[in-house]
């Protein structure tokens, strides 16, 4: 990887001027997107999914990017793409360009794991060939923190809120990876804007595959989670550091993990900062954090045995 | 020179997109214009056309693809019906508010519930205000002809608009006719190459598309967009001659059956416009002036030429091919109607509902117009503003 020197040199997609709240990751995380992307040997081309990052970005009659991209409706980015990366497929074979050119689908969760879901699909099992990257902040943070299937257990949303008789979402979060991996495309992986360099990793090794691939990264929300905009990236780590949010990756079905914690931090050091978890800590509610834990600590296990165990694709012999 | 061809409407609308060869299709199977992008499938299968064929999992990412591919730069088309088209409804808007000039074959469909999957213009007349150039045809021959000439008037900088071509369900989709089938060469000569405005595709100069527009910008954005859309009438006029010049079948705003002495008018679009020309020949042959208004271009609604043509009517029945849904009658009633306020006739004007759901629609239904407009002349009465064609029982 090259020096920061040298990275903060490279060409931006995305420039200053957006209207993203302070402390938003959503830039910090396509910064690094871009700063990962070998942009001297390809071009980018996106498609973003209605959301706050949308919104922020793309407002008439101004522009925060510096790459071609193409908005239109909020379930829709994979299918959008698929007609992009289509069309240069036929640009390439007439002649039309001799560029190489690599595309990306940007959603959040409501756009991913929700409403744009089957469309996201769909183009996975076409082969398409983009980089479908999913800036998870847990709900739909557009309309102001409505709950998604990515919400984690517990947390209190304006449609799952704590009250006098409940306590914020009852369900666990969709384990978005693992389903993405069923579709067995090439390349999917988890990564936090607070490992920034793994991150870019990620992103150089997936915009090289030719084919679809998934990244899966946490972008905690100053608003919508409740915390000051200055802790944004400390919030990302304590994910990573209580596994809440454990980085790595599946190739061919092989997974690594990228990141193990010398100390797994209990879960109530993630929690503790977001006023969106606050109603946990109240007597009586212990309960709920200790189920909270349970989840973290299964699935954790789970990934620990299936790296240990080692399998992947393609691997029987004639 | 064409030759003529025995083939079906969907056949008809494969052949015309064969020949456009257009750069992009992506399509969902739905009834009864699945064997479009089926035949389409099989002659890029065969090499007879060299498109994208991007099989979607969804008519809303069919749209939303075709919208991608054309943002991206190039000749985007597909192909649906009915339900598949009210999946799509999210992305019709937003195809004609970017200004992608895409062209879609949409074989007219009755919607659910309860499910049918037989002709009716329920489809696309819901969708006559997602600012779609809206082009019907009345037969195998006018599909094909239509969708050629809607490239090139969806293309035409001045429209920058996409264009539906409809054809009846199964009255055309599946039936079997005579029609010409033009050359290759001349209809690749006649459509031209397409020169996209703002390729994303060109990576030198970035452009941002489907940019949001709050309150100080939404307006200009819509009226600019409804220019195009109005625009496209004399567009839809000049390429009408243009193809008439080229492959010898002139096409106007509309058609006129017998219409210029006419004193007993239907108006009507689709496939039930060639029943209604059988009727108005014998009745004709027994002296009674009947004739025929048939509706090519609903969208953008010539309203001013329709208008025009009806003066010598003394009474006028619009056959709608929908339920008027609790407005005054069928969406063509109520725009023909409008349209003859600001003119001088005031010629009695009635509305029928006809063949939902694929329901018949015969010569002697046709007949019984007729009968009714000459009693209300007769009469100078109209019991019935409202009536059904063919249904079972009386519509009180």
């Amino acid at each position: 990887m090259a020096l920061l020197n040298e990275l903060a040199k490279k060409k931006e997609g995305l420039v200053s001027g957006h209207r993203l709240c302070p402390g938003c990751t959503h830039s910090v995380i396509t910064r690094q997107v871009f700063a990962a992307a070998d942009t001297d040997k390809y071009d980018i081309v996106v498609a973003a999914a209605t959301g706050c990052f949308e919104v922020s970005s793309g407002l008439y009659p101004y522009t925060s990017w510096n790459v071609p991209w193409i908005h239109t409706a909020f379930e829709n980015a994979a299918s959008t793409i698929s007609g992009v990366e289509a069309m240069y497929k036929v640009w390439k074979r007439k002649g039309k360009t001799n560029k190489d050119v690599r595309f990306i689908a940007l959603a959040s969760d409501g756009g991913t794991y929700d409403i744009g879901f089957q469309a996201l699909s769909g183009a996975i099992e076409r082969g398409h060939q983009f980089l479908y990257i999913c800036n998870d902040n847990n709900a739909y943070q557009n309309t102001g923190n409505q709950r998604s299937s990515a919400t984690p257990f517990g947390g209190s949303t304006t449609t799952s809120p704590n009250g006098k008789i409940k306590f914020g979402k009852e369900q666990p979060r969709k384990d978005i990876v693992s389903i993405i991996e069923g579709h067995h495309l090439p390349y999917v992986a988890q990564a936090s804007p607070s490992n920034w360099r793994d991150l870019m990793n990620k992103v150089k090794k997936a915009l090289d595959v030719n084919g679809p691939t998934y990244l899966n990264i946490i972008e905690p929300c100053t608003t919508g989670w409740g915390f000051p905009p200055h802790m944004a990236i400390d919030i990302a780590q304590l994910a990573v550091d209580t596994c809440v949010w454990p980085l790595y990756e599946v190739t061919n079905g092989k997974i690594v993990i990228n990141y193990k914690p010398k100390k797994k931090l209990p879960v109530t050091e993630y929690l503790k900062p977001q006023k969106r978890f606050a109603h946990l800590f109240k007597k009586g509610n212990e309960y709920l954090i200790e189920e909270f834990q349970r989840q973290v600590d299964n699935h954790w296990e789970w990934l620990l045995k299936r790296e240990e165990c080692g399998i992947e694709y393609g691997t029987t012999k004639e | 020179m064409g030759k003529k061809v025995a083939l079906t409407g969907n056949e008809a609308a494969a052949h015309a997109i064969r020949q456009i060869n257009p750069d992009v299709i992506a399509a969902f199977p739905i009834t009864p214009s699945t064997p479009i992008p089926q035949t389409v499938a099989q002659f890029i299968a065969d090499g007879e056309m060299d498109t994208e064929l991007v099989t979607v999992e969804s008519e809303h990412s069919a749209m939303s693809a075709c919208i991608g591919a054309a943002a991206a730069g190039g000749r985007v088309m597909t192909a649906t019906s009915a339900n598949g088209y009210a999946l799509m409804w999210e992305m019709l808007y937003i195809a004609s508010g970017m200004r992608l000039p895409i062209v879609m074959a949409v074989v007219a469909r009755a919607l659910s519930s309860p499910l049918n999957i037989h002709g009716d213009h329920s489809d696309i007349m819901g969708g006559r205000d997602t600012g779609w150039i809206q082009l019907i045809s009345e037969n195998s021959q006018e599909a094909y002809d239509n969708i050629i000439q809607a490239v090139k008037i969806a293309e035409n900088k001045n429209v920058m608009t996409p264009a539906l071509v409809a054809q009846d369900g199964f009255n055309t989709s599946h039936t079997i006719e005579i029609w010409e089938l033009e050359e290759d060469k001349k209809v690749k000569e006649f459509i031209g190459e397409y020169q996209p405005l703002y390729p994303m595709l060109n990576t030198d100069e970035p452009v941002t598309h489907g940019a949001w527009a709050p309150p100080n910008w939404y307006f200009e954005h819509k009226m600019n967009q409804l220019r195009g859309l109005l625009d496209a009438k004399d567009v839809v006029e000049k390429v009408g001659k243009e193809f008439g010049d080229v492959f010898g079948r002139h096409y106007g705003l509309y058609e006129t059956y017998k219409l210029d002495d006419a004193e007993y008018v239907i108006v009507a679009a689709g496939s039930v416009c060639g029943t209604t020309k059988d009727v108005i020949d014998t009745l004709r042959e027994n002296g009674v002036k009947a004739g025929l208004l048939k509706i090519r271009l609903f969208r953008p609604f010539p309203y001013k030429e329709l208008a025009d043509t009806l003066q010598s009517a003394k009474a006028i029945a619009v056959l709608d091919r929908v339920s008027p849904a609790g407005a005054q009658g069928g969406p063509l009633f109520t725009e023909i109607r409008s349209a003859l306020y600001d003119t001088q006739t005031r010629a009695p004007i009635v509305n029928y509902t006809y063949g939902l759901g694929g329901r018949d629609t015969q010569p002697r239904h046709i007949n019984s117009v007729f009968e009714t407009l000459k009693r209300i002349v007769e009469t100078g009465k109209v019991e019935k503003q409202f009536d059904c064609l063919n249904l079972r029982g009386e519509w009180r």
